[in-house]
């Protein structure tokens, strides 16, 4: 043990592993956050687009094509996907974009999947009335949806959304597959050094932790916030 | 599509059908609602009030008949259905104010996001006749449409006016607190001041007082009152006999998928032609 904590204590400082590790950190949490806004942005339009009236052609053809996108990245695994978007979209379509771009698109993207069941149960949780008091008001469809619905919808389901978050997190670990050096690449590469993985997975495992905490922590302050802020 | 032989009524009801599903809820209505009614409907439970009036404002599609707003008919494809609710106000029996926002913006809400979408339209509109103009002679240029109000002018129109109908039902201070900390009987007045806001044509009220605690219910019925006297249009479905009886023009009685008998408050009270009246009056008097 002695050993590796030696071994480790040189890397990480003297080497300046410290460096890959922050900067890992910071790849992790970026992919994270970005994910996780545009998957709240995608989710949130194509739940808009299930709960729509589905009298015109237009909401039933969107409504086909969420369905397929939503079956398509709940359906396959993350790495696939990244894997598909690195190493086939990109290079088929001709775009230059570096990996952690890549990455954060693409679990934008599923994210968007997984959040958009969650806003519209959301949706649904709100009172029909809500709607029909603000369309009676003259306002259309989309307006009521954007000022009264959704900001409803969205207080109904931060925890779940705070979920969503602490598994984007978590998720993120794979973004090595695609050259993205994240928090869990930055240890594997310092435990490779000198192969003495025993710390830099320990504290690899801590630092998500405590990730995962700060989230939960995030979450319950806003929740309280939120509620005080209707009394 | 404009009729000019239609009468001047502001809502003309043809032959009205609705049905849900296979089910038939109204067969055949027809009303005329002029300047200064103020129409009761009454009936038994499930006869289709709550359905009718909200065919008014096409809240529910109508599934037959038509509906003409100050000559215009609604089912018409090419009328924006939104401009027509903006002069219907509205009234429900849950008040349906908006949980997310404060007293102050359930009212500005409305107004304030019409008046923005009516500048943009108006700016859209210029941008397209600037791009025209480019093409045409010096002096055969087009004017650009006058733009009004800036948004901070009609937004500080929207709150002032807002206070005013706040000061109007004596609830100024509680223009910024959220409808959760609200009685209902305070519920339904501001409710009623946020239809008001928008200067509607007409006002719809269904069963204003229905889920309303007992002594709440004369504070919302004065204010209707007060509408009424000041010359509001209104069609109110209710329970309050003595209500509809003291402030109605006209009343109507639903039943049978349709209105089986109309006339003043006293042909109606008093004198009751119809048998399906007299039951329904002797049940619930
Ligand atoms: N969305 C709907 N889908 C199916 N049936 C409906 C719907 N809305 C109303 N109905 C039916 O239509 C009939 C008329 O309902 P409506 O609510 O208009 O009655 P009402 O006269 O307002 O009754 P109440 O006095 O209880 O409010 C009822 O039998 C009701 O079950
Ligand atoms: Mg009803």
């Amino acid at each position: 043990m002695k050993t590796s904590w030696n071994l480790f204590k040189t890397q990480f400082i003297t080497y300046g592993g410290y460096k890959t590790v922050l900067n890992g950190l910071l790849t992790t949490v970026e992919i994270a956050v970005f994910g996780l806004i545009i998957g709240v942005i995608i989710g949130t339009l194509i739940a808009i687009v299930k709960v729509m009236p589905k009298y015109k052609k237009l909401p039933r053809v969107l409504d086909k094509i969420c369905t397929v996108y939503v079956a398509f990245f709940r359906g396959t695994p993350m790495v696939v996907q990244l894997l598909l978007g690195y190493f086939v979209l990109l290079p088929s379509l001709g775009i230059a974009a570096d990996g952690v771009t890549v990455a954060i698109t693409i679990f934008g993207l599923n994210s968007g999947a997984y959040v958009s069941e969650m806003m519209r149960s959301g949706i649904q949780s709100v009172d029909g009335g809500q709607l029909e008091a603000s369309r009676a008001l003259g306002l259309t469809y989309w307006t009521s949806m954007m000022k009264v619905v959704i900001p409803q919808s969205v207080k109904n389901i931060l925890p779940t959304l705070g979920n969503e978050f602490i598994s984007l997190v978590k998720e993120t670990s794979v973004v090595s597959f695609i050259a993205v050096v994240d928090i869990t690449k930055a240890f594997r590469s310092i435990g490779d050094a000198n192969y003495e993985y025993i710390i830099p997975y320990l504290m690899l495992a801590a630092v998500y932790l405590i990730l995962v905490l700060l989230i939960t922590w995030g979450i319950k302050v806003m929740e309280r916030r939120m509620k005080r802020n209707e009394r | 599509m404009k009729d000019e032989s239609l009468n001047d009524a502001i809502i003309s009801v043809k032959d009205l059908k609705k049905s849900f599903g296979g089910t038939e809820v109204l067969d055949g209505v027809d009303l005329d609602v002029y300047k200064g009614d103020v129409i009761a409907i009454i009936g038994p439970s499930g006869c289709g009030k709550s359905t009718f009036l909200r065919c008014l404002n096409c809240l529910e599609d109508p599934s037959g008949g038509s509906i003409f707003f100050e000559g215009e008919d609604l089912a018409d494809m090419k009328v924006d259905i939104n401009v027509h609710r903006q002069k219907i106000g509205m009234v429900f029996q849950q008040f349906n104010l908006f949980n997310n926002l404060t007293v102050l913006q359930n009212i500005m809400l409305a107004p304030v996001t019409v008046a923005k979408k009516n500048l943009r339209a108006t700016k859209r509109k210029n941008f397209f006749i600037k791009v025209s103009n480019i093409f045409k002679k010096k002096d055969n240029k087009k004017e650009l449409l006058p733009l009004g109000k800036t948004k901070a002018e009609f937004t500080e129109d929207a709150k002032n006016k807002a206070m005013e109908l706040l000061g109007k039902i004596g609830l100024t201070e509680k223009a910024d607190v959220y409808p959760s900390t609200l009685s209902g009987g305070q519920k339904q007045r501001i409710a009623i001041v946020r239809a008001l806001a928008m200067n509607p044509k007409v006002m719809l009220f269904d069963e204003p007082t229905s889920a309303l605690d007992p002594e709440m219910v004369g504070e919302v019925l004065d204010l209707i009152k007060k509408l009424a006297n000041e010359g509001m249009t209104m069609v109110i479905v209710t329970h309050e006999m003595g209500f509809a009886r003291e402030i109605a023009t006209r009343v109507l009685f639903m039943a049978d998928k349709g209105i089986a008998e109309q006339g003043t408050p006293e042909q109606i009270f008093e004198h009751p032609q119809n048998p399906r009246t007299i039951q329904f009056l002797n049940a619930v008097l």
